[in-house]
């Protein structure tokens, strides 16, 4: 294999491996929003919450983000349950620029907490096999980012049979497709979307536990993210959990390739890009459905 | 007849309106002797908060202990230093330059980076109070023909001339001499800086080494993968990194990664030496190699105040921050003494003719040229080893022996 294509195999595979992380975190907005037509603006910092745990856990008891994020992924599952219940509940009948307010008060409001508790420095964990890396032929992949892919994988399995196989996801399905139905048919669809939002927080909170493994935390990150997560459901197709992890592969490998290919500084241009081209050609994202007025 | 005796209320009010009218001098005379200087008053104008507040606290650490060296070296002055945060922001370093001057401030110090300095050197030079940078490398500080300002920090184009310099003695020394090198070059003002001075200066360098390509990357990147990818695939022998802190963790975790071995010199960028990087590099931070003005190891004044930051900021490392810092305020003590005068034309007349043989920072007596430029800083080649950087070159200075090229990431020398 001449140097350009493995240095090009190396980028793809680099790629896919983020993308299945950015993938499970634009999952969490992407089913919120599926369910309850609610963009969560606060999604970046949520997830930069759940970096910050993870180190928490990892500095103070030495607990390494893979272990500690079942128990961050519950964390976020309660808080996003009673921030649903509490807070946005009230809101989801309301216009939603209200909405987009509310969220946005919530997300100025964990961004400042975070600067305050836990400063202005970015704190990354030291894990033994932060240098590691495994060889596949002539590639070589980063240990740890091979371990986060594999997880958030595995934690969208779970999600997809959790929809698919249980009868509260079916429910929440349900619910998704026909409110009114559900209602009619007796669902206690209030209870419902709590649990949406307390999955889609669990969803974004065990994506934080996966990339303190990757990227060293600091508040300013959120905003990152919120944006990264709004492109890779647009370009997936907001609302569809599969069109989230499709984004996300595709940022993910477009990131890696365009690095490769052009000036890596210049590197967001081309998720921006390929968000604008979407928009343009296929407005409802890749798998998303036609929106009917 | 009436008692003019009696006590009321309004004699009372009579009473106290009068004391006040024969107190108020008191708190006014009380100031006037405060104003009085017994010490030289330096206002210090550093980025105590925002995005430079971290290296803003290290050059305070250099302030904090000045007075304790001094007494230390039995140098007959105190210093009154007070602290003015520029928010790293050069509109308020002018703004608190000016509450530094109002407040008394016989002389400035400050204000580690170009555009606050540039900012803070425009309201020395408009109220006549001298000024003394500790850090900032941007020419036109001494270049615009202020009178008000000596600069006891090296000029960018003498960081890279001398980077240039001690690249060739590395290579003699070691006997290893690159013929290709790539460059991996943070894209913020400071990399763009270095980078557009590496590229005019190089063709008159005459180094032995082509660059075969730059590739520069965010200034908030999150991952250097595929950064790192791309110069590995130039198969240049050296790596020049342009970095900050962040990103060299990030450069070096991806190196070893990727098992990616070059030669590698940091051609005068922070980073790499700095004590967070070694700390969390471990044994991939060991021999790792920074060209950059450093405290002078054979110094006696650099051990006394090696020994106070410790006495004082125990387990955090001393760096040029501190030590720059507490220079500019030797200068300034020593020009007050020689001056014995707190008017600004005479400690400006002190200050131009500065002559301090001993001090901490690598290189000749501090002095300065006619435009106020110490052109006697000299830079040094820090190489990382047993967990602190170590100056290895220029020779005279050098308190442990270099090792170039550095050993591959799975040597055993690494520990």
């Amino acid at each position: 294999m001449n140097d350009f294509l493995l240095a090009l195999a190396q980028a793809v595979a680099k790629g896919l491996l983020t993308g299945m992380v950015y993938g499970l975190m634009a999952l969490g907005l992407s089913v919120i929003f599926g369910v309850m037509r609610v963009v969560n603006f606060a999604h970046g910092e949520m997830m930069v919450v759940g970096m910050y745990l993870a180190w928490a856990a990892f500095d103070a008891l030495q607990v390494p983000p893979m272990l500690s994020l079942p128990a961050i992924a519950a964390v976020f599952f309660g808080a996003g349950y009673l921030l649903q219940r509490g807070l946005i509940q009230p809101f989801i009948n309301r216009p939603e620029h209200q909405q987009f307010l509310l969220l946005l008060a919530v997300a100025t409001l964990i961004a400042n907490a975070c600067l305050a508790i836990a400063g202005p420095d970015s704190l990354t964990v030291q894990l033994e096999s932060r240098f590691d890396s495994y060889e596949m032929g002539p590639l070589v992949l980063d240990t740890v980012r091979v371990q986060a892919a594999f997880v958030a994988l595995l934690i969208t399995a779970l999600l997809w049979l959790f929809f698919t196989r249980t009868r509260t996801g079916k429910a929440i399905r349900a619910a998704a497709d026909n409110h009114m139905g559900a209602l009619v048919v007796g669902l206690d669809v209030r209870r419902l979307y709590a649990v949406t939002f307390g999955i889609g927080a669990a969803c974004v909170g065990a994506a934080g536990a996966l990339m303190i493994m990757l990227v060293p935390v600091t508040p300013s990150l959120a905003p990152d993210y919120t944006l990264l997560a709004f492109v890779i459901v647009i370009v997936g197709g907001l609302g569809s959990m599969t069109g989230a992890l499709l984004g996300g592969l595709l940022i993910g490998v477009s990131e890696a390739v365009a690095g490769l290919l052009g000036d890596p500084a210049l590197k967001s241009m081309f998720s921006f890009g390929l968000l604008i081209v979407v928009l343009l050609l296929r407005p409802q994202g890749l798998l998303g459905r036609k929106e009917t007025r | 007849m009436t008692d003019r005796n009696r006590f009321t209320r309004r004699g009372l009010g009579r009473i106290a309106a009068g004391a006040a009218l024969v107190g108020a001098p008191l708190p006014l005379r009380f100031a006037s002797a405060q104003s009085a200087p017994a010490n030289l008053k330096v206002g210090l104008i550093l980025p105590m908060s925002g995005a430079q507040a971290l290296i803003g606290q290290m050059c305070k650490h250099g302030a904090d202990i000045a007075n304790d060296v001094f007494a230390d070296l039995k140098l007959p002055v105190k210093l009154d230093i007070v602290t003015y945060d520029s928010e790293t922001k050069p509109d308020v370093a002018r703004t608190q330059t000016e509450k530094a001057v109002e407040a008394g401030c016989q002389v400035l110090v400050g204000a580690f980076d170009s555009g606050q300095t540039i900012a803070v050197a425009q309201v020395a030079e408009q109220k006549g109070v001298p000024l003394v940078v500790n850090i900032a490398a941007a020419p036109p500080i001494t270049e615009s023909g202020y009178k008000f300002i000596v600069r006891n920090f090296p000029t960018a184009p003498m960081l890279l001339t001398s980077a240039f310099d001690l690249q060739k003695q590395i290579f003699a020394v070691s006997g290893v001499t690159p013929k290709t090198a790539v460059v991996l070059c943070i894209n913020d003002t400071f990399g763009s800086a270095m980078l557009g001075g590496i590229k005019a200066m190089l063709p008159k360098a005459g180094m032995p080494y082509e660059i075969l390509e730059t590739i520069t990357y965010d200034a908030a990147a999150k991952d250097l993968s595929v950064e790192v990818a791309k110069a590995k695939a130039t198969k240049a022998d050296m790596l020049m990194p342009i970095c900050r802190l962040n990103d060299a963790k990030l450069m070096v975790q991806e190196m070893v990664k990727q098992r990616w071995e070059p030669m590698s010199i940091n051609p005068g960028t922070p980073g790499m030496y700095e004590q967070d990087f070694i700390k969390s590099m471990g044994k991939y931070g060991e021999y790792t190699i920074s060209i950059q003005p450093w405290l002078d190891p054979k110094s006696n004044m650099t051990k006394v105040l090696d020994k106070h930051h410790t006495a004082k900021f125990p387990g955090v490392q001393i760096d040029i921050d501190a030590g720059f810092t507490f220079e500019a305020l030797l200068i300034a003590a020593n020009a007050w003494l020689a001056a014995k005068s707190t008017k600004p034309d005479a400690l400006m007349d002190a200050l131009r003719k500065t002559k301090i043989d001993e001090h901490v920072m690598v290189g000749g007596p501090i002095q300065f040229d006619a435009k106020g430029q110490n052109v006697n800083i000299k830079g040094t080649v820090l190489q990382n080893l047993q967990r602190k950087p170590k100056v290895v070159l220029p020779k005279e200075s050098a308190e442990a022996t270099l090792t170039f090229p550095q050993p591959g990431w799975g040597d055993k020398r690494r520990t």
